[in-house]
């Protein structure tokens, strides 16, 4: 493992830091766990819709409500695992201090542990808000609230006590995640409880639908994305031993990106009962939306660019090559489908679901897991994971994973739209739905075999998790030392 | 839209837009006097350094310009407030402009349909099949793709028919949909005695099997009140669209269960309207379809499907 040792020079207090690792590790572990769980539940449901028996007339094993288990595990328990306890490692580490607040830090974990069982519970039982990735019902989303809330306390309490004079790049966007996440589940959870675990959204019709997708598209742009950056931002420059390509770059790239998120929900109702004027402002600043997201991009893959000799050697860097690649792909697919000519073409096809899973799979997954794999070593005093061998397979595991994932969803999206809307001479449609589902289906066991492959890298990363924690520990280690 | 909310709109469009533009030409150039374009700045984060390297210009560029795109797409179309753009294009506008033109390319071959009779259509392929296409992305859902329909949904290819199978009943039925009501009568006739020995009865009907003595028992019960509607030999009416029970041919299911189940809490079906989904002309050429399948000499043309 490539760890840059070098003292320094800036710093004004040399005292070494004892910095609060107990609740990175269990974060961090956690990730691996709950990915497990939200990548296996993928798996079924991805082979319930191909074989609809596999329902076995279970309610709370019907795909219906094992859909928002799936999402709901990897958004929020996997990935939000993974951003707590590197935000936690890396806020720690580039301010120079310690955790403000460890025992509100230890709240934050099993407060977050709590929400995740009550969810696993709660929604195959039918327990529903019915709103996209917001589904938890009323007692959850005031945990929630509680135990974000708890996070911005412990987190901006930690920058507050820096001992650097900025504030590096990587906290500004695990900053702006956290800000833009309470708001935005504040908001959209507004609801009127009407009994212990039903409660009704005080919005109506259309803005309801609004509010919704405000909250859904900036689920994406701030947990999925500003998130990960700030973690790209940390873990690339330090695997590489690099210096970061641009800070001019991260500046421009962080405002616009923070900036014109919040505007690109609206593409999510194109045609729809949404207002004309909302529809185009959705649509025009989503295409704006495209430049600042490729900042991202750049700055990773250009910081990488001067270490591209140890992507033969080092399978976490490849990690992160693969992850940026597809970040890049996904945000301009993005732009592009909302563009309103296109996304008449697009949208309700598994299109989108392709495009979700570039970003899930390519992007935060595997800027997860090399960042995990880089960390692991770190936290547990190793010198580097039990198998760098495992590692590497993994990482082909989870490349081959998505790709099937994608090019099955693409192919089927675009024939779906192409089906939906083919007519013939005399005006009828040509394809009934069910033909264009007939259709779609060796497409669905493409993308269950592309999901297969996904989720037997993260059973190897378990294995490997488990037995580098189970090795020997380093004599010497620089969680304390290397603060100085 | 009120002038102060039209106003409060363009404001925010305008600012983003405007402060995205700012950073971007403000950072255009080295804004760091002492360090050189492409050297180390001063700071450090646990040993991470960053380079004052200029912003990529393919990527300034292309910011820029998806910035000039927003700008002249929001002038052409509704976007800002109330302004409703130099095009003058509204959704609801499109969606006219797009339903004129297929009522122009198409409205006269529908027409020329509609004017003809269901019997003399029947040898009309052509129109056969537009029905069946219709059929396939309108009624399927519920009617099943081969029209067999399945429990609660009436089979169409059986000839046996609720409402009746002539053109002009079949095209009433599509159009304005139909309202099933078979009322619960557990209690009314006498509890689940009774409901045992009616449905023994109404098995008789048809000549399944069923138990002789229990059915004599139910018959008086069936006589006197199920009879209002299913008429005295249990043939059905269908004015009022209630079941032929001696056709052996069963909408909610014929397991002498379902029929106590039938019985006791009665059945609601609802047949919705389709006139305002569909029009007269397109439901004529369905009714045509539904005709033609329960019709021995057009066999063909539903295998041709």
């Amino acid at each position: 493992m490539n760890q840059p040792n070098q003292s320094n020079p800036s710093s004004v207090n040399p005292s070494p830091i004892d910095y609060d690792l107990r609740v990175v590790r269990q974060f961090t572990v956690m990730t691996v766990v709950w990915g497990i769980v939200g990548m296996l539940v993928g798996v079924i449901i991805a082979a319930q819709l191909a074989w609809p028996e596999l329902n076995f007339d279970l309610p709370w094993f019907s795909y219906g409500r094992l859909r928002p288990l799936h999402t709901n595990a990897v958004i929020f328990a996997f990935g939000g695992c993974g951003l707590f306890g590197t935000s936690y490692y890396v806020v720690q580490r580039t301010c120079q201090a310690s955790l403000f607040a460890p025992k509100l830090a230890a709240f934050t974990f099993w407060g977050w542990q709590a929400i995740i069982v009550a969810a696993v519970i709660t929604l195959p039982l039918g327990y529903t808000a019915s709103k996209e990735y917001a589904e938890l019902e009323w007692p959850i989303d005031i945990a929630i609230t509680v135990v974000w809330v708890s996070y911005a306390i412990v987190f901006f309490g930690t920058i507050a006590k820096r001992r650097t004079s900025h504030i590096y790049v990587a906290n500004w966007f695990y900053g702006a995640f956290i800000i833009a996440v309470a708001l935005l589940h504040i908001i959209n959870s507004m609801e009127i409880p009407v009994s212990a675990l039903k409660s009704y959204s005080i919005y109506a019709g259309t803005v309801d639908a609004m509010v919704q997708w405000w909250y859904g598209h900036n689920a994406v742009g701030f947990f999925l994305t500003a998130g990960f950056l700030g973690m790209m931002y940390y873990f690339v420059p330090k695997q590489t031993g690099r210096p970061i390509f641009s800070y001019r770059l991260s500046i421009v790239h962080f405002w616009s990106l923070i900036g014109i998120y919040m505007w690109a929900g609206p593409h999510h109702l194109h045609y729809t009962a949404l207002p004309d004027w909302a529809q185009s402002v959705g649509m025009v600043f989503s295409l704006i939306l495209f430049a600042p997201s490729w900042g991202g991009m750049i700055n990773g893959l250009m910081t990488l660019a001067g270490a591209w000799e140890k992507l033969r050697t080092d399978p976490i860097l490849r990690f992160m090559v693969v992850s940026l690649t597809f970040y890049g792909m996904s945000t301009f697919e993005g732009p592009m489908m909302a563009i309103k000519t296109v996304n008449s073409l697009s949208h309700y096809t598994d299109w989108t679901i392709g495009h979700v899973h570039v970003g899930a799979l390519g992007w935060v997954a595997m800027m997860t897991i090399g960042s995990t794999y880089s960390l692991i070593p770190r936290i547990f005093n190793r010198s580097e994971m039990h198998s760098v061998g495992l590692v590497n397979a993994h990482f082909w595991l989870a490349t081959l994973g998505t790709v099937f994932y994608a090019v099955s969803m693409w192919i089927a999206g675009v024939m779906q739209g192409l089906m939906w809307r083919a007519v013939n001479e005399d005006g009828t449609l040509t394809y009934s739905f069910t033909q264009a589902l007939d259709a779609t289906w060796p497409y669905y066991v493409g993308r269950l075999l592309g999901g297969v492959l996904f989720l037997t890298g993260m059973l190897l990363m378990a294995y490997n998790t488990y037995k580098t924690i189970r090795g020997s520990e380093l004599a010497s280690t620089d969680n304390t030392a290397q603060a100085a | 839209m009120s002038d102060f909310w039209s106003i409060y709109i363009i404001l925010f469009v305008v600012i983003n837009i405007a402060g995205n533009a700012w950073i971007l030409f403000a950072l255009r150039k080295n804004p760091e006097e002492s360090v050189e374009e492409g050297e180390e700045l001063a700071h450090e984060f646990d040993g991470i350094r960053e380079l004052n390297n200029p912003l990529p210009r393919w990527w300034l560029w292309v910011f820029a310009g998806s910035i000039l795109y927003a700008i002249g797409y929001l002038i052409l179309y509704p976007g800002l407030g109330k302004y409703p753009g130099v095009l003058g294009w509204t959704s609801i506008g499109q969606f006219e402009e797009e339903m004129a033109q297929a009522e122009a390319r198409y409205g006269p071959l529908l027409k020329e349909y509609a004017a003809a009779s269901i019997p003399d259509l029947l040898d009309d392929k052509r129109a056969v099949a537009m029905g069946g296409r219709l059929f396939a992305n309108h009624c399927a859902a519920c009617h099943g793709s081969d029209a067999r329909g399945g429990k609660g949904y009436p089979n169409l290819t059986d000839g046996a028919w609720l409402y009746g199978g002539e053109p002009a009943t079949i095209e009433q039925t599509i159009l304005y949909g139909r309202n099933g009501m078979m009322p619960p009568m557990g209690a009314a006739i006498g509890g689940e005695e009774v409901v045992t020995k009616v449905a023994e009865y109404v098995l008789s009907l048809s000549g399944r099997e069923h138990d002789a003595e229990l059915a004599k028992l139910g018959e008086p019960t069936f006589k006197t009140i199920c009879a209002a509607c299913h008429g005295p030999e249990g043939k059905g009416n269908p004015m009022i669209g209630s079941a032929n029970l001696t056709d052996n041919t069963w909408l909610h299911g014929g397991s002498v269960e379902t029929i106590r189940e039938t019985i006791r809490h009665g059945r609601m079906s609802k047949m919705p309207a389709h006139i305002d989904l569909l029009g007269k002309e397109k439901v004529h050429l369905l009714a045509l379809y539904v005709y033609s399948l329960s019709q021995p000499e057009s066999s063909e043309s539903m295998e041709s499907r």
